[in-house]
């Protein structure tokens, strides 16, 4: 085995943080490595270096045993190596085709020769085996097949060494299998494959090798059938793990949260939400499983009341709560942590004390007539930071300093303060790392131990098996199967998702 | 290991904006230097003319604070439009309205000292801040964008207050000139300074800068406020109403506006006439943006603008240098500050180097 890339001593300072700690890092040619470190820890800030989008404070990077240095991503990719990001960076109203060879056009006079584009295409995602459609608009196409289209576009440019930037993270569990193929047969036609995850099994079923990094060092390079999910975790995140929430049987009480025939639009004006109705109990977590955009987000909405309903009833123990504002929701025992914390969540540019108190500045103990008690807000702050163990420099710096595993550790300590009767959690471990999942699940878990009623919004499968006293599936705006915990399987769960009726109740 | 963490966001961080400050004034008057050099002008002279025109006599200093004072007012209107979020490009109209306003209650009603002042400031903020609301209002309820209505009503105001002291318009005075007649003397700011112009309203200035800090950092509505200038989706989430939080601050940017009018009419002019104001408004929105959004930044800009305003005058008389280099200055002042963004990353990469040089001596004792 020859070595293809090699990375010694990097470091890379930001503002408060060492991203990248005399990281050295070692991949051989067509190896799947992964690289596998909780959020925050300097993986995505290592590959941003080898794919020539940040430069390194210090440190050198070797290709093939030669020393290189990149000025610009076109640097790097002019030495093989191309990056697909988390987030696609293609153009929605643009074809498939025309995605692929931006940058790059093949032109007949000033023009686009779109034919040659086309044929392109068509070459390629017949030499890898990888299906999309030349034609498509990007918009139109499932999440799955635009990663393809980033993957090829990547190959279409000469990448021998792929960075893949956490891929699983938006793809249902049908289209994980599809991305583990690809990467496969990539693997047997010579590339090398870097992989950046923070989870543990996707490491185990597809890596070869995988270096663990751990506040901006690297804890180990290992042999991945060397080493079991229990062994990755403590290198991940420097203790024992409990990979699987401890959850008593616990029995549900009265009906806390109602929805009751709820219609709803989504922002384009289309309907989002058909006819849906659910209960949840007191002791309960109920989730919601689904793929992203079958109307989730509309329903989360409408039962906190940031959107508008067109018919259909929500209510919290015996009180209607459909016709009222969100602070009288909020006042009336509803608690919601957001899907989107960076949009939703936080102030970004708040400080932790302002957030802590955001929702709270028009009651008691924060007010002084007009005024906040910003003596109370600072003591609210320390005892939520404390509680919820938010990693922060104080209550004090910026909430966008943190990592996103402490913006959420800091949301939930927020939502959980409040007290509420019934929990709305979207998707509230999207990009969280073992520690805060865990740290996550445990809360909801007592929760439910303390007769609160849980509502859980999740696209990860293990997430709502694991959780869950009853699962619903939604697709396309409406309920289409329920099952009591013991009930579901991924199989089962799956294909609901994916709109096919065999896997039905 | 946390620990480390803890110390390199040290407490220098928090000398990056004023430094921003300088360093964005500084650059501007280097490459004002080189504009001048160009010009085969002298920038030694021509600075020293503009330093002496602001500061060589009590006079002349009574002047800066002078012209300091509008711009006070302005930058905290455009200052706290910007922390909801919005941008408020009508403080020149606000301005000519809140004079409006209160020289008509200065000269035509006729009450006490003690009611009669406060009242004329109270009724120019009044006209001010709901002039002012009337684009936040369009902004929350129909999304119209607050630049362009806010420009617009600029507009109406100029035409009005044209017509109003017109030959025929209802407040003309009775004489040759287009100005209302002059403002009773219960209702003037009284002058402060002996043979200078100076009156109180530099004192009411910063009395509402300070307030507005009060205002912006440390109350309900303030809070509010910065919620969703910062992120609105957030504060709805919160249940933080943004529609109404964006009519509140628009009426009152405007009414600092208004007050920014009134205080110049009752202070000054002692009258109303359509361009009492240079341009004040639109100074104020370079104002602002120098003074990085902060009271205290904005007080510290405005001090800066005021001494370009009048030590310009100056510098034309003694050096013979158009004081149209003062509009180049501002220019690049508000160019160096814009651009100054990009340079706060560079700030704070070197406050680090510095803190963990720091850390490095301390260590190694």
């Amino acid at each position: 085995m020859t070595t293809a890339v090699e990375m010694k001593n990097i470091v890379r300072q930001f503002p408060g943080v060492l991203a990248n700690d005399h990281v050295c890092l070692e991949v051989e040619k067509g190896e799947i490595h992964g690289l596998l470190g909780e959020n925050g820890a300097g993986k995505t800030t290592l590959m941003n270096i080898l794919s020539g989008l940040a430069a390194p404070d210090e440190g050198e990077i070797l290709l093939d045993g030669k020393p290189v240095q990149f000025g610009s991503c076109l640097d790097a990719i002019g030495r093989g190596i191309g990056m697909v990001h988390q987030h696609f960076m293609l153009i929605p109203v643009f074809t498939v085709a025309e995605n692929l060879v931006l940058g790059n056009e093949p032109r007949k006079g000033p023009s686009l020769d779109i034919k040659r584009a086309r044929e392109l295409v068509t070459e390629l995602s017949k030499r890898y085996g990888l299906k999309v459609t030349p034609d498509a608009l990007i918009r139109n196409i499932p999440v799955g097949m635009q990663q393809r289209v980033e993957i090829l576009k990547a190959l279409s440019r000469g990448a021998e060494i792929m960075i893949l930037d956490e891929p699983t993270a938006v793809l249902t569990p049908q289209e994980v299998e599809e991305l583990y193929a690809i990467m496969r047969s990539l693997r047997e036609a010579g590339h090398t494959i870097i992989f950046i995850t923070h989870k543990l099994q996707e490491v185990k079923e597809i890596s070869d090798r995988v270096t663990v990094l751990r506040d901006g060092r690297v804890v180990g390079t290992v042999e991945t059938q060397d080493v079991s999910l229990k062994d990755l975790a403590r290198m991940m995140v420097g203790r024992d793990v409990v990979l699987r929430v401890e959850k008593k049987d616990h029995a549900a009480g009265e009906v806390k949260l109602r929805v009751e025939g709820l219609r709803a639009n989504n922002s384009r004006g289309l309907p989002a939400l058909k006819d849906v109705s659910l209960q949840v109990r007191a002791g309960e977590i109920v989730g919601v499983a689904g793929v992203a955009g079958n109307g989730q987000s509309e329903l989360v909405e409408v039962i906190t009341g940031l959107r508008r309903r067109e018919s259909g009833r929500v209510s919290l123990d015996a009180l209607e709560i459909s016709d009222m504002t969100p602070r009288e929701r909020m006042y009336a025992g509803l608690g919601h942590i957001p899907q989107d914390r960076q949009r939703r969540g936080l102030v970004m540019n708040f400080s932790l004390i302002d957030n802590f108190i955001l929702g709270f500045e028009d009651s008691p103990p924060f007010i002084h007539g007009p005024m906040l008690d910003y003596a109370e807000a600072d003591r609210f702050a320390r005892e939520s930071i404390e509680m919820f163990d938010v990693r922060a420099p104080g209550p004090d710096v910026l909430a966008r300093t943190l990592s996103g595993g402490n913006q959420q550790k800091a949301i939930v300590a927020r939502e959980l303060q409040r007290d509420p009767k019934v929990l709305i959690a979207a998707q509230p471990t999207r990009g969280l790392d073992v520690a805060a999942i865990e740290f996550v699940h445990n809360k909801l878990v007592e929760l439910r131990e303390q007769d609160k009623a849980v509502l859980l919004i999740s696209m990860e499968l293990t997430e709502i098996l694991d959780l869950c006293d009853r699962i619903l599936v939604m697709y396309e705006g409406e309920i289409v199967g329920e099952f009591e915990a013991g009930e579901a399987t991924p199989e089962r769960l799956g294909l609901l998702m994916a709109g096919s009726q065999e896997g039905g109740v | 290991m946390a620990k480390n963490k803890k110390k390199r966001t040290s407490p220098l961080m928090s000398l990056i904006s004023p430094a921003q400050f300088v360093l964005g004034v500084f650059l501007a008057f280097v490459a004002g230097a080189l504009f001048l050099w160009a010009f085969q002008e002298s920038p030694v002279e021509a600075y020293s003319a503009l330093y002496k025109g602001a500061f060589s006599s009590n006079r002349y200093i009574a002047e800066t604070l002078l012209s300091m004072t509008p711009l006070i007012f302005g930058g905290l209107a455009v200052a706290l439009g910007f922390r909801c979020g919005l941008f408020n490009m009508g403080v020149e109209g606000q301005i000519v309205l809140g004079g409006m306003a209160a020289a008509y209650i200065g000269y035509a009603w006729d009450l006490p000292q003690v009611i009669h002042l406060p009242l004329a400031i109270l009724g120019g903020a009044l006209a001010g801040g709901l002039w002012g609301a009337i684009p936040g209002y369009l902004k929350a309820r129909h999304k119209i964008h607050e630049v362009i209505t806010t420009i617009m009503l600029n507009y109406i105001v100029f035409q009005v207050a044209a017509y109003m002291i017109a030959v025929g318009g209802p407040m003309k005075a009775d004489n040759e000139l287009p100005v209302s007649p002059d403002v009773l003397p219960t209702a003037q700011l009284a002058r402060i300074w002996e043979g200078t112009r100076l009156s109180g309203g530099i004192f009411i200035a910063l009395a509402i800068a300070a307030l507005v800090w009060v205002f912006l950092f440390k109350t309900r509505l303030g809070y509010k406020m910065r919620a969703v200038g910062f992120n609105a989706a957030a504060a709805e989430y919160a249940g933080i109403k943004p529609g109404r939080m964006m009519v509140w601050a628009m009426f009152l940017s405007g009414a600092l506006g208004g007050i920014a009018g009134a205080v110049e009419v009752l202070g000054v002019h002692y009258k109303f006439y359509a361009t009492f104001s240079p341009g004040y408004g639109w100074d104020a929105i370079a104002v602002a943006l120098l003074g990085l959004l902060h009271p205290a930044g904005v007080v510290a800009s405005a001090f800066l603008f005021g001494v370009l305003r009048s030590g310009s005058i100056t510098m034309q008389a003694i050096a013979q240098i158009s004081k149209d280099i003062v509009l180049i200055l501002t220019a690049l002042i508000i160019f160096f500050t814009a651009t100054n963004q990009t340079l706060r990353p560079i700030l704070e990469r070197m406050v680090l180097r510095l803190g963990s040089k720091r850390e490095e001596r301390v260590s190694s004792q």
